[in-house]
């Protein structure tokens, strides 16, 4: 029987039952901007990035299993546009400064925007107020960084088996809290060895003491763009995670 | 035929540290070709205190005082194009990172009672700008018409820029000059 193709942008896109659009594409090498989605964890689809037009609607390709012969649109202006919205409300609900971040260089929303070409953040900035938590011995919590992305919490949940993090409240008012009495980070049983601990797309989640071991300017998307690597995000395993 | 009209230039610093001023003089010898087609108006490099009608006005730093809001609208009132240029202008930059402490608070801290400190006093000569609660970005205070982002931007993004827009492109920065840090 001959394998169901889906269209990406015009570009034939082979699948296997059962795959969405973001595991097709991925497969194919064909890149569609994603910051929540991991090759390793269960798609949930809320950053809404990767939004694509299957068919004339908008969905989330990371959730939306493909069909035959589907016609998808994802390298457009106005996704493009679209995107760069999304990523201009993350960059100003939080206090992301690049300069003196840790993960700049890594950090997937900052190679995104390079990516979608932000230049501005164009909203007002809300500046909140958000407090580090630095208790554990091993990792540094940075939460104003945070973008709600949930992947430390699929992965301690999932994979650690530990529920060490978790979103709390509602709307603006969400944000990750960690699954302590105490809400410290030193008063659960996190590990530096636990998936968690190295799934952060962003700066929230840090290990001490290891702070640029390679100078910025040399640094993952430094080297190359992020619309690039899309073979290295398929390929994200607990081994490899930068 | 009549010479090209030069192009009228003018550079200030607010709430920054004069790194992307610094990195603008990284365009090195590109410097003598800038000037054979701009003139400068106020700028550091000139000292001219006050900015008159000009084409483009490069703003680095936020807005963190009375001053720096004053300054800024005289750029907007004179300037036909305003562009941000580094990561304080863009969305406040490190100066804004004091904005989740309080204003009263820090100048108690620093000037009273810090550790060492004795008959320590909150400066209040009325020629010093008033400090603003928070610090902006300068597009919340006035509008922008091109943001160049980076701690500082590089050379080659600032050249890169300036001549896109001189030449009459559309100014772009992609990879690798497009930077936030």
């Amino acid at each position: 029987m001959k394998q169901p193709t889906f269209l990406l942008d015009g570009m034939p896109v082979p699948f296997e039952e059962g795959q969405t659009i973001m595991d097709a594409a991925m497969a194919a090498d064909a890149f569609i901007p994603h910051l929540c989605h991991h090759p390793e964890f269960k798609p949930q689809g809320s950053c809404k990035l990767c939004t694509v037009k299957a068919n004339g609607r908008h969905v989330s390709s990371c959730t939306m299993q493909a069909r035959d012969g589907m016609e998808v649109e994802n390298n457009t202006p106005d996704l493009n546009d679209k995107r760069r919205t999304l990523l201009q409300m993350l960059f100003v609900e939080g206090n992301h400064f690049c300069p003196s971040c840790e993960k700049s260089g890594n950090c997937m929303l900052q190679a995104l925007a390079y990516e979608l070409e932000m230049l501005s953040p164009h909203f007002d900035q809300f500046y909140p107020d958000r407090p580090v938590d630095a208790s554990h011995p091993d990792v540094l919590l940075d939460f104003n960084r945070c973008i709600l992305c949930e992947l430390c919490v699929r992965a301690s949940r999932d994979v650690d088996g530990k529920s060490v993090f978790a979103l709390s409240g509602r709307g603006i008012g969400k944000h990750l809290i960690v699954n302590a009495e105490s809400g410290r980070l030193a008063d659960t049983d996190f590990s530096l060895l636990d998936r968690a601990a190295h799934v952060c797309p962003v700066g929230v989640i840090l290990e001490k003491r290891k702070g640029f071991a390679v100078p910025i300017g040399q640094r993952l998307y430094d080297e190359k763009p992020i619309g690039q690597q899309m073979e290295r995000l398929a390929a994200r395993t607990a081994k490899v995670e930068v | 035929m009549l010479d090209k009209r030069k192009i009228r230039l003018a550079t200030t610093s607010l709430a920054g540290c004069f790194g992307c001023h610094m990195s603008f003089l990284d365009i090195d010898e590109r410097l003598l070709e800038l000037i054979e087609r701009v003139d400068f108006d106020r700028s550091p490099l000139t000292d001219i205190k006050h900015c008159g009608p000009c084409d483009i006005g490069l703003i680095e730093g936020g807005v963190c005082n009375a001053e720096n809001v004053h300054v800024l609208r005289e750029f907007r009132r004179n300037c036909k194009v305003l562009i941000a240029l580094g990561a304080c202008a863009v969305n406040g930059g490190l100066p804004a990172q004091r904005n989740h402490l309080d204003l009263g608070q820090c100048l108690q801290e620093v000037y009273l009672t810090g550790e060492g400190l004795v008959n320590g006093q909150i400066p209040n000569d009325p020629e010093l700008p008033l400090p603003l609660d928070k610090v902006h970005p300068i597009d919340e205070i006035v509008r922008i018409d091109y943001f160049i982002p980076g701690c500082p931007p590089s050379g080659d993004a600032i050249w890169k820029f300036l001549t896109d827009l001189l030449d009459g492109r559309t100014p772009r920065l992609g990879h690798p000059l497009l930077r936030f840090d």
